[in-house]
């Protein structure tokens, strides 16, 4: 990639975090780290990618942990933030319908 | 249609997804459809890079897919409530762990050409194995399987040493570019690993909220600097967003913590800075569960704030069931919450939302403040740090300046108290010593049992 380029979509993405986060009412920090803890999991893509290309022996093992620790990321992530934000959801009918 | 082209337009679709959904994450309503959208687009962008031209060890890959990618659904399906917060951490210290390991694949293959470009993996590895280290540090301190913070003598210069022997290593290796050897891939690593390790040891489990929040900021930017080297959109666009966002978030929720981040890292709460508080005069004074019980049967206005200690217990279903219980002897009763109640900022709302406690009983520190001085009691059921008035009034202590619930200004204050230890931080409270103030020892959940047991027996 053009190295200029990468600069603009850094700078970007950068505002970009930055926007979607500010104004976030002080609840949902933890399920939004947890969130954003999810969405870096896409290095599961990269490790992939590095694991696909590797030829040697070393080269396959590493990339094979990194595959690993990548998965980990994004299914453990997934399924911490889903069960968080799922509270939210029950909170609301009963807050309705009072026991 | 290419098959690269599929792979490029997925990716683009997926950070599409990521960016929608992190956006809908961070109001209450959108919140849940945000992680399914990020979801879809974590699908989407993995199951397309299988489509990548010039790829093998396919089994090797699958099979790590699975084993690594079943255990953490699994850990995250089965794990309590309460223990949220240090499986954030393990899960972020993954995510960094891989950015190193793509560097390392990098680094061996001898695949990053030009200096930027290894510039920028070299930092990712180092961001992302300092993430990695420190995460299991955290991890293991909040499970409760570290429970001291280490501190060196002249901590701050090793970590500045350790930090800068890390760089020059880093920096050798991007000046020799294609002939950078094995040991001086290694050794950064080690380094890398070590630095992690040192810097999360002294500090204490109350500001591991915000340590975890700074890794998961460090694991996004490692993400995106190794999407860089491998010309990989989706990981630039998604960790710098997640960089981004995740360093907002550190600073709000250090802010409602009132310790800047360079304290935490650099002087953290220790033995010797609680020296520096002054002692406290008076005494302790017990109550029974049947006093406690009819001073609030009785009363007119019952403020709960909760603490970690409840959660841990188990009590908040109890602990709800006295409220309600409460409410239809004609008592009002409210839950105030700190911001860092729990162990993280929103961490005790979601534990009350799971005990079924509805929003609108539930307070922010600004709303309920004003109110404490009308209740007739505030009951502080496993907390500690976040209602010590020295906070507000004595400037040698080390949480002086953080802003607490004024649960001391009630008219009587009922702490119920695992034991006479101090808190979470190890500082005194001068809460517990106050004229007004009473403590019931016990368990919050067996506690709260008898409470609950007393104001039946009292009828309505």
């Amino acid at each position: 990639m053009e190295g200029f380029t990468a600069l603009y979509i850094f700078m970007l993405a950068a505002f970009t975090g930055y926007e979607v986060i500010s104004r976030v009412p002080v609840i949902l920090h933890t399920p939004l780290m947890s969130g954003s803890n999810f969405v870096h999991g896409v290095v599961l893509v990269g490790a992939m990618v590095a694991l696909g290309r590797a030829e040697t022996p070393l080269e396959q093992a590493i990339g094979f942990v990194a595959v690993l620790l990548g998965a980990a990321n994004a299914a453990g992530g997934y399924v911490v933030t889903e069960r968080m934000l799922a509270m939210f959801k029950s909170d609301k009918k009963k807050a309705g319908g009072h026991q | 249609m290419s098959a690269s082209a599929i792979v490029q337009i997925s990716y683009f679709a997926a950070a599409v997804l990521f960016i929608v959904g992190l956006k809908s994450m961070s109001s209450p309503v959108t919140a849940r459809r945000g992680i399914i959208w990020a979801g879809v687009g974590m699908v989407v962008a993995t199951v397309a890079t299988f489509l990548t031209p010039g790829m093998g060890n396919f089994a090797l890959m699958i099979a790590a897919i699975a084993i690594g990618g079943g255990v953490a659904w699994w850990s995250g399906k089965i794990v309590k409530m309460t223990d949220m917060p240090q499986m954030v951490a393990i899960y972020n210290g993954m995510g960094g762990g891989a950015a190193a390991a793509i560097a390392a694949v990098e680094f061996v293959r001898h695949e990053a050409h030009g200096e930027l470009t290894i510039a920028l993996a070299v930092l990712g590895a180092l961001i992302g194995a300092v993430s990695f280290s420190g995460s299991c540090i955290a991890f293991a301190k909040l499970q409760g399987l570290m429970k001291k913070a280490y501190r060196l003598p002249g901590q701050n210069i090793w970590n500045i040493a350790l930090a800068g022997a890390t760089l020059v290593v880093g920096l050798s290796m991007v000046l020799l570019s294609d002939k950078m050897t094995g040991v001086q891939i290694l050794s950064f690593f080690i380094l890398s690993l070590v630095l992690g390790v040192v810097i999360t040891m002294p500090i204490g489990g109350a500001d591991m909220p915000v340590v975890i929040s700074l890794f998961n900021a460090f694991t996004g930017l490692a993400v995106g600097f190794e999407g860089y080297v491998l010309g990989n959109p989706a990981l630039i666009i998604a960790g710098i967003v997640v960089g981004a966002a995740g360093t907002l978030l550190t600073q709000l929720m250090a802010k409602a913590m009132n310790r800047p981040i360079t304290n935490i890292i650099f002087q953290p709460l220790s033995g010797e800075a609680q020296a520096g508080g002054a002692t406290v005069e008076g005494s302790m004074k017990e109550v029974g569960a049947l006093d406690a019980a009819a001073m609030m049967r009785y009363g007119s206005k019952v403020i709960i704030v909760p603490g970690y200690g409840m959660a841990v217990a188990g009590a908040q279903h109890k602990v709800w069931e006295m409220a309600q219980l409460l409410e239809k002897a004609g008592v009002e009763v409210k839950f105030a919450i700190h911001p860092v109640a729990g162990r993280m900022p929103g961490h005790m709302n979601v534990l009350l939302a799971e005990a079924g406690v509805p929003y609108d009983k539930i307070f922010d520190l600004e709303e309920i403040n004003a109110e404490f001085p009308l209740a007739d009691v505030a009951l502080v059921i496993g907390a500690n740090d976040v209602v010590n008035p020295s906070a507000r009034t004595d400037k040698s202590s080390p949480i002086y300046g953080m802003p607490i619930l004024d649960a001391d200004k009630a008219q009587n204050v009922i702490v119920i108290k695992r034991g006479k230890g101090a808190g979470y931080s190890g500082i005194e409270n001068a809460l517990f010593y106050a004229e007004n103030c009473r403590l019931l020892y016990g368990s919050a959940q067996q506690v709260a049992g008898e409470v609950v047991g007393h104001i039946k027996a009292m009828g309505d």
